[in-house]
């Protein structure tokens, strides 16, 4: 499995998703800067956290607009996989790969802590290592994860089984005290409609190892890493 | 000379006084134009020449065999061991932030960043230690929001995480609150870059932002007290762009990693100046600037406001002749500002060129190393009475400790640090919330225990046992996670040093800090000194902050504070007397009484006992006999075990020794060297503490289900007690 993460001038967890790769892979991903004529051939693409450009504009706006989206979004068509995690979803939502828009949290401050996530589905590459309905222990770390689209694309997302995951509860009851962000239906992660490419606020690759308190985030890691040996 | 010379003074001496004045004439042999007064001005202000201080902190120990770097460069540098150096400073941005507290916050985290990354360490955590006024004052909510926002904006952006800190509430800052960051970071031991300038013909390159007309003279502002207007001056507070900064540190690091730096110094306080002297200074050189060659956010600016512009996100380098290109290529990938705007020279000379005429010529040694250095006067705090537990008034220990949760320096600090990105890098091993962070160093299994402390009631009580107490509390709490404390960095922040009994604060705290880092072995590498933290005359309490750097070589053999087992026996370490006076139960609970209206005594810091206990702490946690551990400290044992207990979600069933001393000096004095830790089996703890000589008793057992019990009777609810612990600061900062 061969992985280019894409670094942004202001990318900061592309490290991190390295480190958890490795961890899945037993291979370091190559770390692909935005300028680089050519984006190697690859079996995933991953857009890491941070904030590209400084977030400056809208989140993800102008990363969105940078010449390798262009064959990132070519890329994706073809149907390589291609996951963006936090600011990497943003940035796939800001290109077009995903539906919907992050908004400002709720709060309207940042937020970092765990949090619970549903697996609403096991039936697709970035997750097939999960049961349907299993709970996840793992960290966000955003301002502006509040997932938004109308109800027409929610309603759409929800029966296409293109919703990924959902903050929840402990014990999994989808709710709104367990949502940190004031997400629309407690959406975390997305789908597109051919489920190569996955969007998702919060951070596995920051509970890969035991050491740091949760390794819950390693089952997307292996899932892609058997999907795409 | 473009200058026009005036034989008198002129009326404005920029912060200067007469006599420095006059001492400038005298080193220039004319009087200074007005670039060269500005120059002059901001290289003897208190915060960058340290006139008021020197004197005092040159008596701090400073050495040890694993510093490679003392105080004097832009951070301090230890070895940590396989080639690797652990790059580490605090520094203080309290009169900015005061006047704007989201910008004075983020540039405060910027420019500690930079003191850093300047000597070749990429940062790897971030801390803060914050002190606010009054929750009560009208301004404090305002401040805490903006601060707050303002180091996890720019702290998130640059991905560096947040992993520790502490804050406190005081009347003292209601005019002056306190914001002092520290940045640690790690480089490899043998690649360290320092700042003194070499090579006469050299290349001088500016890298990063382009200079603006912020933050001008921010240097002066920090050094003079504050009045009613000082709201005007928010023109002197600079505005920081993490984004550029994140470019920066990546463009510097791949630059380090090649081999064409000589030298590299942060713009930081007094900008372009400071850096051009200092640089030039530590060299024995002299320095030739076009400043027309500087790039500039806006035309037209002059000489002056170019020198003195505080514009964020800046460093000045010395680089091999002939390798200009090597940082061209680099900074243009990362689209950042990079030119050749002078020379190195054998003059000695700091010469200013622009619009082709020269617009300041000064003598570099004697700005840099001749400014005034002041034997202020002082006068030794008075010593304050001890107070008999007797004379302290009892409460009832379950109401006592619900208040105390609940109490503004207690309550849960959650809603400050979940807006600070703690896990980025992902190498967090402990999280904020407990005795001292942990950072794990990547491809190793080593890591750095990082913790800042400071209690400034007991330094306002009496000085010297509060510096001492600020250092071995930090000492202690990287000791209750099961690091071996290597060395600190102080942040001195004081009132205004020209009166007598502040400045014997100062040195009071100095001696006290002083003590305690001979007798711990454990060395000041790095600080920064802030005075004239005084609103109207009104000083704040004196807090010497000590940032502490412990090494573990393992990081999977660390305890945190959290209960881990019903039934494991509750060890307390370290010997009890029920030390009332100066306690956090004295303020919050007998507020009213005439006995909280006397400053009592602080508890004394045994620094012989702190040591052997500490040992003896850290060689049970690294032998595996005990599975949690936690320093006591404000409030005393039972908000020590409650704290323990919220952390595990798990109660506790003690009762308190029978002994001479009273019960609720027992439950909540603040006798310093104590732990308290927990073993399934304590007959070894036990007998390793006597062995070392270690007082150590069972108070009782964790609990299964969510009770607090005391001397079988219960105290109060886990879930209750969290409400109003982790309730306090979302509900105030909620305007409730």
């Amino acid at each position: 499995m061969k992985t280019a993460v894409i670094v942004f001038p202001g990318s900061n967890r592309e490290h991190d998703v390295a480190d958890a790769l490795r961890r899945s892979t037993g291979k370091a991903p190559a770390l692909v800067w935005h300028r680089d004529s050519e984006l190697p051939d690859v079996d995933l693409v991953v857009l890491p956290g941070g904030f590209a450009y400084g977030d400056y504009l809208r989140t993800g706006a102008i990363a969105a607009r940078s010449p390798v989206m262009n064959e990132v979004i070519r890329r994706a068509e073809k149907g390589v996989a291609v996951v963006g995690i936090c600011n990497g979803f943003q940035i796939l939502c800001e290109s077009g790969l995903l539906p919907g828009v992050l908004l400002s949290n709720a709060s309207l401050k940042f937020v970092c802590r765990d949090v619970h996530l549903r697996v609403e589905t096991s039936q697709s590459l970035f997750t097939a290592r999960y049961q349907t309905g299993e709970v996840l222990r793992v960290p966000v770390a955003h301002h502006d994860g509040n997932y938004f689209a109308d109800d027409a694309t929610l309603d759409r997302l929800e029966d296409k089984g293109q919703v990924a995951f959902r903050y929840c509860a402990a014990d999994g009851a989808v709710q709104t005290a367990a949502n940190p962000n004031g997400s629309a239906r407690n959406i975390a992660g997305v789908f597109n409609a051919t489920k190569n490419v996955l969007g998702l606020m919060p951070h596995p690759e920051n509970a890969t190892d035991s050491l740091l308190g949760s390794t819950d985030g390693r089952g997307l890691f292996d899932s892609l890493a058997d999907a795409l040996v | 000379m473009a200058a026009t010379a005036t034989t008198a003074r002129p009326t404005d001496l920029m912060g200067l006084s007469e006599a420095e004045y006059d001492r400038a004439v005298a080193i220039l042999g004319r009087t200074p134009n007005r670039t060269e007064l500005g120059i002059f001005s901001v290289m003897w202000s208190e915060h960058c020449s340290y006139k008021s201080s020197k004197k005092w902190l040159k008596t701090l120990p400073t050495k040890a065999p694993w510093v490679i770097c003392g105080p004097g460069e832009n951070a301090g540098v230890i070895d940590i061991g396989d080639g690797q150096a652990a790059i580490f400073k605090i520094e203080s941005h309290n009169h900015p932030s005061f006047i704007e507290p989201y910008q004075g916050a983020a540039t405060g985290v910027g420019g500690i960043l930079r003191d850093v990354f300047t000597m070749g360490a990429r940062p790897i955590a971030n801390l803060n230690a914050l002190r606010f006024g009054d929750p009560a004052h009208p301004k404090t909510r305002h401040l805490v929001a903006g601060v707050v926002a303002g180091i996890g904006g720019y702290g998130n952006c640059v991905g560096v995480p947040t992993v520790g800190g502490e804050t406190n509430f005081h009347a003292s800052y209601n005019g002056n609150c306190l914001v002092n960051a520290m940045t640690v970071g790690i480089a490899d031991a043998k690649r360290i870059f320092y700042s003194a300038a070499a090579g006469p013909g050299n290349p001088v390159v500016y890298v990063g932002a382009k200079t603006g007309r912020d933050g001008i003279h921010g240097a002066t502002m920090a050094s003079a007290e504050f009045d009613d207007k000082s709201e005007e001056k928010r023109p002197t507070v600079q505005v920081g762009d993490p984004f550029t900064e994140k470019l920066l540190i990546e463009a510097c690091l791949e630059l380090m990693a090649t081999d064409v730096i000589v030298a590299i110094q942060d713009m930081g306080a007094a900008g372009l100046t400071s850096s051009s002297v200092e640089m030039a200074g530590k060299g024995g050189l002299g320095i030739e600037l076009d400043l027309d060659r500087v790039p500039t956010r806006e035309t037209g600016m002059t000489a002056y406001e170019i020198m003195l512009s505080e514009s964020q996100e800046r460093m000045l380098m010395v680089l091999k002749p002939g390798r200009e290109d090597v940082a061209m290529k680099i900074f243009a990938k990362y689209e950042l500002d990079c030119a050749v705007i002078g020379r190195v020279t054998t003059t000695g000379k700091l010469v200013l060129r622009k619009n082709g005429a020269v617009q300041a010529e000064l003598p570099v040694e004697p700005i840099a190393t001749q400014a005034p250095e002041y034997d202020r006067p002082w006068t030794a705090a008075a010593k304050r009475p001890v107070l008999a537990a007797a004379d302290a008034p009892v409460r009832d220990p379950g109401v006592a400790l619900k208040a105390l949760m609940a109490s503004p320096d207690l309550a849960s600090r959650r809603w400050i640090w979940e807006q600070y990105d703690h896990l980025v890098r992902g190498h967090t091993v402990q999280r904020p919330g407990g005795d001292a962070a942990i950072v794990r160093l990547p491809d190793s299994r080593k890591g750095l225990a990082l913790v800042v402390d400071c209690t400034p009631r007991y330094c306002h009580a009496d000085p010297e046992t509060g510096g001492a107490q600020a250092v071995v509390e930090t000492w202690r709490n990287l000791t209750a996670v099961g690091a071996r404390p290597l060395a600190i960095t102080d942040n001195m922040n004081f009132g205004n040093p020209e009166r007598p009994e502040i400045m014997g604060q100062f040195v009071g705290a100095i001696a006290g800090m002083r003590a305690a880092c001979l007798a711990l072995d454990y060395p000041v590498v790095s600080g920064n000194v802030s005075l004239y933290n005084e609103t109207n005359g009104q000083a704040i309490l004196p807090a010497p902050v000590i940032g502490g750097v412990g090494l573990v070589d393992d990081v999977a053999q660390t305890v945190d504070l959290a209960f881990k087992q019903a039934g494991d026996a509750i060890i307390l370490i370290g010997k009890t007397e029920g030390w009332l006076g100066a306690s956090l139960y004295l303020r919050e609970l007998c507020g009213r009484e005439p006995v909280s209206a006397q400053i009592w005594a602080p508890p004394p810091v045994d620094l012989a006992a702190e040591r052997r206990n500490g040992d003896c702490v850290r060689s049970l946690i690294r032998d595996g006999r005990i599975n949690a551990c936690h320093d006591l400290s404000d409030g005393g044992l039972l908000v020590a075990l409650a704290e323990m207990a919220l952390t595990g979600d798990l109660g506790f069933e003690v009762a308190a020794p029978a002994s001479d001393v009273l019960a609720h000096a027992f439950l909540f004095g603040e006798d310093q060297g104590r732990y308290l830790t927990t073993a399934a089996d304590s007959a070894v703890a036990l007998a390793a503490c006597r062995a070392a000589g270690v007082p150590a008793l069972v108070l009782g057992r964790v609990a299964t289900g969510g009770q607090l019990t005391l001397d079988g009777r219960p105290l109060i609810s886990l879930e209750g007690l969290r409400a109003v612990h982790e309730g306090w600061l979302p509900a105030y900062m909620a305007g409730k």
